[in-house]
């Protein structure tokens, strides 16, 4: 066993525009990369499985969709399943909800955050992507207030610069960087 | 708010005591989410606060409790499911002269119509009789009346039909105003009661159960309970359908069930038992 980590979780909140920003991110992880990210992507209910197919084609990390009762491990990639909200419990393992949508959104980014800085609060670190909504920016404002990293994509850098900007507009966020510096960001975190 | 977890279990064991609800076993993050919800919309802010006001006014705990269930429910959510019940389930109940079937878990009954109307149509409601029961009492209400706003009558069409539906959905429904009205004949074999899967035994022995989307928001423990109740209340060769989500997988009772529709997450007892 190695000694602990700086930080325990990373997590992502990503709207339109995702599949993109996502590909970049993950595809220059190297295999090693230890920290479990847990990724919130708002999309369509029909394609159950596809979004995780197609990620995992551009990354050498394992990446699934996250099953109730899953225990999250190192060195995995978690995606948040379609039409459902996703949390994370205090002994680490994931659970689902059909809840009410939480602005208009189920998933709901705040809702996976919220309750993952609940169990994490310093030791987690959370990203705000591209989106055309501002779902992700009370579960940012939460993070922060729990001592936790917060970064938003830079909205010039971002399809759709929405989501980051409401993030942004907070004041909660520390970080404001282009998806490469994002990139170069995870890694040095997990050297931390 | 971030809760104290001491003092957060300390609510759901008051709560237990004094009005015999036990949340104790539900999974507690979104538990947590929906006390913090219910918190905010009365303004409150302390727990222990909540906790007393809950103990002395006994509305206020019945709109609790109400708020505690999530209610979510559409007619053939997933028709996928539904698609497969017809095609891997229903001939093997058309073998038997008589069908029991429970539906836990059923909320405001959209999925007990849906069934009804699945029977209906391969030719086995009028010797079926199905048991559909829930905790939240208002909901139930709601499902014995067979009465939906309209606005939903779209999804509810464009599923049936995805769901492998051979007739016109409004063939089953009058329309009136902002509402839809489920037929008559489709309530005949319907019993709706009261009863609480983390307390309540078995009441009968049933060729197929279903309860979808209710596990998820039990901790292991609890659901490890419910699939024991369910075992014992299964016939041998009887089915077991469960949401989209869930599955035996990490519980104790997965060797004694069989795989029909992985995807789907159908199930069958094994004959065998240990
Ligand atoms: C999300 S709804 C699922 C409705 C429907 N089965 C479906 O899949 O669309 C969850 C239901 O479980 C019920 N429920 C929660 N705890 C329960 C318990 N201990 N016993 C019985 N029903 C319970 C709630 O009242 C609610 O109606």
């Amino acid at each position: 066993m190695n000694k602990k980590k700086k930080y325990g979780a990373i997590v992502i909140g990503v709207s339109a525009g995702g599949l993109t920003a996502l590909s970049f991110i993950f595809k220059k992880l190297p295999a090693d990369f230890s920290i479990p990210i847990i990724v919130i992507q708002h999309r369509n209910t029909s394609q159950r499985d596809l979004l995780e197919e197609i990620l995992q084609e551009k990354c050498k990390l394992k990446l699934k969709q996250a099953d109730e009762k899953e225990k999250i491990k190192e060195g995995t990639i978690y995606i948040g399943p379609p039409d459902y909200h996703l949390l994370i419990e205090s002994d680490h393992t994931f659970s689902l909800s059909s809840d009410a949508r939480v602005k208009y959104s189920r998933p709901s980014i705040d809702v996976l955050f919220e309750s993952a800085s609940y169990v994490y609060q310093d030791r987690l670190v959370g990203i705000i992507l591209t989106g055309a909504n501002n779902d992700g920016s009370d579960g940012i404002k939460r993070i922060a207030k729990n001592g936790g990293m917060t970064i938003a994509q830079n909205p010039e850098d971002a399809e759709f610069p929405p989501m980051p900007e409401a993030a942004i507009a907070t004041g909660s966020v520390r970080k404001i960087l282009s998806l490469a510096e994002i990139q170069k960001c995870l890694l040095k975190i997990n050297q931390e | 708010m971030n809760f104290d977890k001491k003092e957060f279990q300390d609510l759901l064991d008051s709560i237990h005591f004094i009005y015999g609800y036990d949340f104790t076993d539900y999974s507690e993050a979104s538990l947590r989410r929906r006390v913090e919800h219910f918190m905010t919309s009365r303004k409150m802010d302390d727990l222990t606060y909540l906790g007393r006001t809950l103990a002395k006014d006994e509305r206020l705990f019945a709109e609790f409790v109400l708020e505690m269930s999530v209610t979510v429910t559409t007619m053939f959510r997933d028709p996928a499911f539904y698609k497969s019940i017809r095609e891997n389930v229903t001939k093997r109940l058309a073998t038997y002269p008589f069908i029991k079937i429970w539906i836990a878990g059923c909320a405001t009954g959209q999925e007990v119509y849906s069934l009804a109307i699945l029977l209906e149509e391969e030719g086995l409601l009028n010797r079926s009789i199905i048991y559909a029961t829930d905790i939240n009492q208002k909901s139930l209400q709601i499902a014995k009346e067979g009465v939906y706003s309209i606005d939903g009558l779209k999804e509810y069409t464009l599923n049936y039909q995805k769901a492998g539906g051979t007739k016109s959905f409004s063939e089953y429904y009058k329309a009136k105003y902002n509402h839809v009205m489920f037929d008559k004949s489709l309530k005949q074999n319907i019993v709706f009661s009261p009863h609480n899967l983390a307390v309540d035994q078995s009441f009968n022995e049933f060729q197929l159960i279903i309860c979808r989307n209710v596990l998820i928001y039990f901790k292991q423990s609890l659901q490890n309970k419910v699939f024991d109740l369910f075992y014992d209340s299964l016939c041998p060769f009887g089915f077991l359908g469960l949401g989209n989500k869930e599955s035996l997988l990490f519980s104790d009772k997965k060797k004694h069930f069989e795989d029909i529709d992985k995807r789907e997450k159908i199930f069958m007892k094994k004959k065998i038992s240990s």
